[in-house]
């Protein structure tokens, strides 16, 4: 059951992606490029994404639990610090630079293009990178200079 | 390249993009959001939580063919870079959503919703340096 409705979600979600132009690299470019060939679309897949969001969680999260799941899990970290902000400036970097976020891309994986798939591939690199970058990081003993 | 203005396709888009987060989080109770989705589809927490991830991810990948189905015709992907900068970008953009626990379905969406204010800030520093990026690309180096 969790399996199927998982499925279904994935697939609003994905027509979603397809008819708001997310999925595509040159619309995104062309919202952040307001001093060129501007399209302001995106204003209105935020918008619309933004308002549904806000108003069906604020019916959804008064429930005591989700309906097939014993709790809701929702992100419990509150700090906005360095890690948050610098990781989101590369994230924007990245995302000026090809036009696709993560959320763009995956629902475009099934167009077959070969260039979400080198997209996707890279994406899924980075990630793998970032986190052995973040084990590698972790504090242990203080180096010497 | 210009691209044509679609404030009704998109703001339907967008909406059916919050429908999709209101019904993950009244059945399964998670966000969502792509990264989470698909950093925990790598290492999922059990058996049953790589389900979920490979079907929501199955259905994401079925999108474009329902919209196909509809529309007749695939959803555009034009990519207006050479292949090795989109490669970067992708790399980039993996690293970047790892360190900062969020794309902009993760904390764009459904932080901003749940007016997060780690969300908030995140959003306000991925979509700057965005703006500030195809600036550079598109009038400071390629103008």
């Amino acid at each position: 059951m969790r399996i199927i409705i998982a499925y279904l979600i994935g697939i609003v979600f994905g027509v979603g992606i397809s008819l708001s132009g997310m999925a595509n690299p040159a619309k995104v470019i062309n919202f952040f490029d307001v001093a060129g060939t501007w399209d302001p679309s995106l204003i209105f897949v935020m918008g619309g994404a933004v308002i549904v969001t806000f108003l069906g969680y604020r019916f959804v999260l008064k429930r005591p639990m989700p309906i097939l799941d014993r709790r809701f899990l929702l992100p419990g970290s509150t700090a906005i610090d360095g890690k948050l902000l610098a990781g989101s400036a590369v994230f924007g970097i990245g995302w000026g630079i090809a036009g696709f976020c993560p959320g763009g891309a995956l629902p475009a994986l099934g167009t077959g293009r070969i260039e979400v798939i080198l997209f996707t591939a890279a994406l899924v690199a980075g990630i793998f990178t970032a986190r052995a970058l973040m084990h590698f990081r972790r504090p242990t003993v203080p180096t010497q200079a | 390249m210009e691209t044509e203005f679609t404030p009704i396709a998109s703001t339907v888009g967008g909406v059916l993009i919050g429908t999709a987060s209101v019904l993950l989080m009244l059945t399964l109770g998670r966000i969502m959001g792509a990264t989470g989705i698909l950093a925990g589809f790598f290492s999922p927490a059990s058996r049953d939580d790589f389900y979920w991830r490979a079907a929501i991810l199955a259905g994401m990948i079925t999108g474009p063919l329902v919209y196909l189905g509809l529309m007749g015709e695939m959803p555009a992907v034009e990519v207006p870079i050479s292949l090795p900068l989109l490669l970067i970008g992708g790399f980039i953009v993996g690293i970047g959503v790892t360190f900062g626990s969020g794309c902009t379905s993760g904390h764009g969406v459904c932080g901003m919703a749940r007016l997060s204010p780690r969300s908030i800030a995140a959003t306000a520093t991925f979509m700057v340096f965005t703006a500030a990026t195809v600036f550079v690309i598109r009038h400071v180096i390629g103008g």
